[in-house]
């Protein structure tokens, strides 16, 4: 009876998702004992941070995506109030403005995004799949147009584009056609002027730095300079965990959170960090398997516009450390300490393992 | 049928979905073999390129925070400058425990409950990497007990430290202003600047008073020094070092003496002074009492000091000069009468017979002269000398709202004078647009009467009344009001001047302005509102008296200052330019719940003016008799 329940209720979890995910957490975990010089404490806590999340990831998993999708309108539309409530009446912290107190605590609402911009545009392409027509696309690219011109106003920059692309892989797999595809691109190209223009300086100087890095070694090239040091010094075999100079001596800038792969590559080397790339990649693999088994359009596009931007995240993380883009304050998911984006990851999981356990048709 | 197409539909579509999919996945794998190609590049080939930087990254580049420029008066007379101290400063992410840390460190130091009051604040306010000050200024014994205990404490250190430090104190303290730690929003500004790189390393800037206007100038430029250090990241041995370029130092206009003077001749009043030379433009003196110590800001101020000086209910850290907006009063009355004049309103003989009141026509409304019965025959000199409100209210009434705006107006009124400090406001001078936008209501012939003597909707600083004072002292002509005279350049040591720039340039009659300007005169000689206090003077002073009112007497009753509560009493002012014939200095005084101009404003003005003339310190405080004999101003 109690073994019942409790095959019941873990039905829903995928044990090859999960194995994956516990396998890059305890890497995270391993690599933070390093980063924080030795800190058990901040180990704990952010082992707090991976059970609430993963209590969530639960939950989420267990809730069939039919209901999901009647989330969807609601997450979008308190997701997009929060962010004018930020814009009206935010905290500033450190020049940008991105919190919101609500008396308890703060919170990010651009953090919200991340799951209701793909939940939303899933759900906005099932509704209206019949007439799929060229009116559809530009209202889901408004959808998404409008959160993501309110947190680049923030500014922030980096998470406006990280969510622009959630939605953009929705739109892509929904049948954008290829034509639009090449003509966005073109305009984009063409509108990098009108952007560079209404850019912060601190941002220019950003990417202006990512050329040549050692045009400014104190100022915004230092952070790159130092974490691809960190890198490059720990070689093919690294220099053993525990044992990286350039992240113990100080030199790396926020290894804990943002630049913790520059202390995994440099303590663990290219044998680690491409066994880390390939523990992503099968993470990936699999969510994209979830994705063309799953059920219906929502279920296929939510699970493969969640499956690419995790994808995202990891690549532009890692890019940015190792210095191929620019520095825009993303953390390596399911590595960086910090409980916010453990949450979102994980709750994105759980939609995945949600669709897969929902997989199968229950036609007539 | 239906169904199996549906279905097939369905298949196609799902078709669609995974070559997408595919696509998507193969994009993931490129991107990640970029990646891999990356770390190879950076991890294989370069790796021994790479090493060595790790290596030389013993070496750490470190900014060394410039001296910043001094602030001194026309004399050389330091109002701001540096010295060195050692403090003992916290870096809060390097310490697991910070309550136990500051208790240990409280055995080897003295650490009062003021110093973690204060520290407590700046953990607060701080940022992630900063080192914070626990204790400021260590002795020698001090330095030395911690300096032994060193290995017991990572994470904190003493640090040589340039501070700033105001020794005039209270003296000044608006002018100056003073520095205080870089909090969020100023890190904000600092990140959208093009300095940003300059302020590595610093952790003051300006808050406040010329440290914020000339922030710019005052800062200097960051040098670097690069640094070996040991395994535990502390200096071994320095290699190599951009030496930082201190800051420019400023020379003011302002003569100290000449505002300890103002400022002592205040006593116990609330108030604000501005001088001017009127050549120039420069501003010789700026009092705004009460005044606050600056140096209590330097460090971060302790929350008690705090409380005190925000909620104190004089509001001593409000510059009254700059951003106090006052009824003008009675001081309005020469620019009035420059306007009647000019626009031909009034002619030097028109006489009017003055009952004690006013009454526009069609109405039984009376506005009333301070004098009850009224001042009988007066023509233009003698309405500024006796300051009789009677020939305003028909002048104002004659002139109209528009022709007072548009005249008046060319005088700096309703507009900032452009200074060189910030925060400045623009006071009001009202029009007809003005009421329509601001109240939406029109414009009354009754607004007219009252702002004819500088009562109704006028306000102006104490700046703005200097400026239009010493325009007038100046035949029209004036310079924006300029505290800094000169910047030396730190490294060349070369001064340069500031150009005075021109504010405006009034094209006035000379007759009328030697009439108002000799009706001026009178008004400090026997049978002038300010006779008192200029007796005896030894060259001529031109003034005008004024009070304006801080609650409204209604029609039937009379004000009488012993029953009005202390803060409810009239403001006294009082403007002057000396020596009338060749003015060298433009004063305006407001003293806050002074009573009349003639009794508080004007001695003080007379104080300021003998010193600066004459080089005259005040004797012992001059008691002013009760202006009873003289006629008071009072509207």
């Amino acid at each position: 009876m109690i073994r019942r329940l409790l095959l019941r209720m873990v039905a829903p979890l995928d044990g090859f998702l999960l194995t994956l995910l516990a396998a890059l957490m305890a890497v995270g975990l391993v690599v933070l004992y390093s980063a924080s010089d030795q800190h058990l404490d901040k180990v704990t806590s952010q082992l707090m941070n991976m059970v609430v999340a993963l209590g969530l990831m639960w939950v989420v998993a267990s809730i069939p995506p039919q209901h999901l999708m009647r989330l969807a309108l609601p997450t979008y539309v308190l997701g997009l109030a929060l962010l004018l409530a930020v814009a009206l009446f935010g905290d500033i912290s450190h020049g940008a403005r991105r919190w919101l107190n609500i008396g308890v605590g703060r919170i990010q609402p651009s953090e919200l995004m991340k799951i209701a911009m793909p939940l939303m545009l899933a759900w906005y392409f099932d509704k209206n799949e019949a007439t799929l027509r060229l009116k559809d696309y530009a209202i889901a690219a408004l959808l998404l147009i409008a959160p993501v011109g309110l947190i680049a106003k923030q500014p922030d920059l980096g998470t406006a584009l990280l969510i622009s692309a959630s939605g953009f892989y929705v739109l892509f797999l929904a049948g954008l056609s290829w034509r639009i595809l090449l003509g966005l691109a073109v305009a984009f190209g063409a509108s990098l002027p009108v952007l560079w223009s209404v850019l912060h300086d601190y941002q220019r100087q950003r990417i202006l730095t990512l050329l040549d890095p050692s045009q400014d070694p104190l100022g915004a090239g230092y952070h790159t300079i130092q974490s691809t040091i960190a890198l490059g010094s720990g070689g093919a075999l690294g220099k053993g965990w525990l044992k990286g100079t350039q992240a113990h001596l100080d030199f790396l800038p926020e290894r804990t959170t943002d630049f913790i792969f520059a202390v995994f590559g440099e303590e663990f080397g290219l044998i680690g960090n491409l066994l880390l790339l390939l523990l992503f990649l099968a993470l990936i693999g699999r969510g994209l398997m979830i994705a063309a088994n799953a059920r219906d359009l929502f279920s296929r596009l939510l699970a493969g516009g969640i499956t690419l931007t995790f994808f995202t995240y990891a690549f532009v993380n890692m890019g940015m450390v190792s210095g191929i883009l620019p520095v825009v304050g993303v953390p390596l998911p399911l590595i960086s300490y910090g409980g916010t984006s453990m949450v979102t990851v994980l709750v994105g999981f759980g939609i995945l393992m949600s669709i897969h356990a929902h997989r199968k048709l229950v036609k007539t | 049928m239906k169904h199996r197409a549906e279905l097939k539909n369905e298949q196609r579509e799902l078709h669609f979905f995974r070559i997408r999919l595919v696509v998507g996945a193969v994009f993931a794998v490129l991107m990640f073999a970029l990646l891999a190609s990356r770390f190879f590049y950076v991890q294989v080939l370069q790796h021994g390129h790479y090493s060595t930087l790790a290596e030389n990254n013993r070496i750490s580049i470190v900014p060394i925070v410039p001296n910043r420029g001094l602030i001194l008066d026309r004399n050389g007379v330091v109002l701001a400058h540096n010295y060195s101290a050692y403090t003992l400063e916290i870096t809060p992410s390097k310490v697991d425990d910070l309550d136990a840390t500051i208790e240990s460190l409280a055995a080897l130091v003295e650490i009062t409950g003021k110093d973690r009051k204060r520290f407590k604040k700046l953990l607060e306010e701080s940022h992630n990497f900063e080192s914070l000050p626990i204790r400021t200024r260590l002795n020698e014994y001090e330095v030395a007990r911690f300096s032994v205990n060193r290995y017991r404490f990572p994470g904190v250190d003493i640090k040589a430290r340039l501070f700033r430090h105001y020794p005039q104190g209270e003296t000044i303290s608006h002018v100056v202003g003073y520095i205080g730690r870089i909090n969020d929003a100023d890190l904000d500004r600092i990140e959208d600047s093009e300095d940003s790189a300059n302020y590595r390393g610093s952790d003051h800037i300006g808050k406040i008073g010329l440290e914020q206007s000339y922030e710019k100038e005052l800062h200097g430029i960051t040098g670097f020094e690069q640094v070996e250090t040991d395994a535990g990241g502390r200096a071994v041995r320095t290699l190599a070092r951009t030496p930082p370029v201190s800051g420019n130092n400023l020379t003011l206009y302002l003569d100290s003496r000449l505002q300890e003077v103002a400022e002592k001749a205040f006593g116990e009043y609330r108030g604000a002074l501005v001088a001017i030379e009127p050549k120039t433009g420069g501003v010789l003196a700026f009092v705004s009492k009460p005044g606050f110590d600056p140096n209590l800001f330097v460090d971060g101020i302790d929350p008690a000091n705090w409380q005190a000086l925000n909620n104190s209910p004089d509001k001593p850290l409000i510059n009254r000069g700059l951003r106090g907006a006052y009824p003008p009063g009675s001081t309005f009355k020469p620019f009035m009468a420059m306007a009647g004049l000019e626009l031909g309103k009034r002619t030097p003989s028109y006489t009017i017979h003055d009952p004690g009141y006013f009454m526009l026509p069609g109405s039984s409304h009376r506005y009333r002269d301070w004098k009850v019965g009224g001042h009988g025959a007066v023509d233009l000199r003698r309405s500024i000398v006796i300051s009789c409100d009677t020939y305003y209210y028909g002048l104002a009434n004659d002139l109209g709202p528009d022709n007072i705006y548009n005249f008046i107006s060319q005088f700096g009124f309703g507009r900032k004078t452009g200074i060189d400090l910030d925060g400045e406001v623009p006071g009001l001078l009202p029009s007809r647009a003005w009421k329509m936008k601001r109240y939406k209501q029109k414009w009354y012939a009754g607004d007219t009467i009252s702002v004819g003597i500088g009562q109704g909707y006028n306000l102006a600083t104490p700046l703005q009344l200097a400026v239009a004072t010493s325009a007038l002292a100046n035949d029209g002509v004036t310079n924006r009001p300029q505290l800094v005279k000169s910047i030396e350049d730190a490294r060349s040591g070369a001064v340069s001047m500031l150009q005075p720039q021109s504010l405006f340039r009034l094209a006035l009659k000379p007759e009328n302005l030697e009439l108002v300007k000799g009706a001026m005169v009178d008004v400090t000689r026997p049978g002038g509102t300010a006779a008192q206090a200029g007796m005896n003077a030894l060259y001529p002073i031109a003034g005008k008296t004024g009070t304006a009112q801080v609650i409204a007497i209604k029609q039937t009753e009379k004000y009488v200052e012993s029953r009005v509560s202390e803060r409810n009493r009239d403001h006294a002012l009082f403007i002057a330019f000396a020596p009338a014939d060749d003015p060298k200095i433009a004063v305006a005084v407001l003293v806050e719940n002074g009573g009349h101009g003639g009794t508080t404003a004007a001695p003080i003005a007379r104080k300021v003016l003998d010193y600066y003339l004459l080089g005259k310190l005040p004797d012992a405080p001059t008691l002013v008799q009760d202006a009873a004999t003289e006629e008071p101003d009072h509207d």
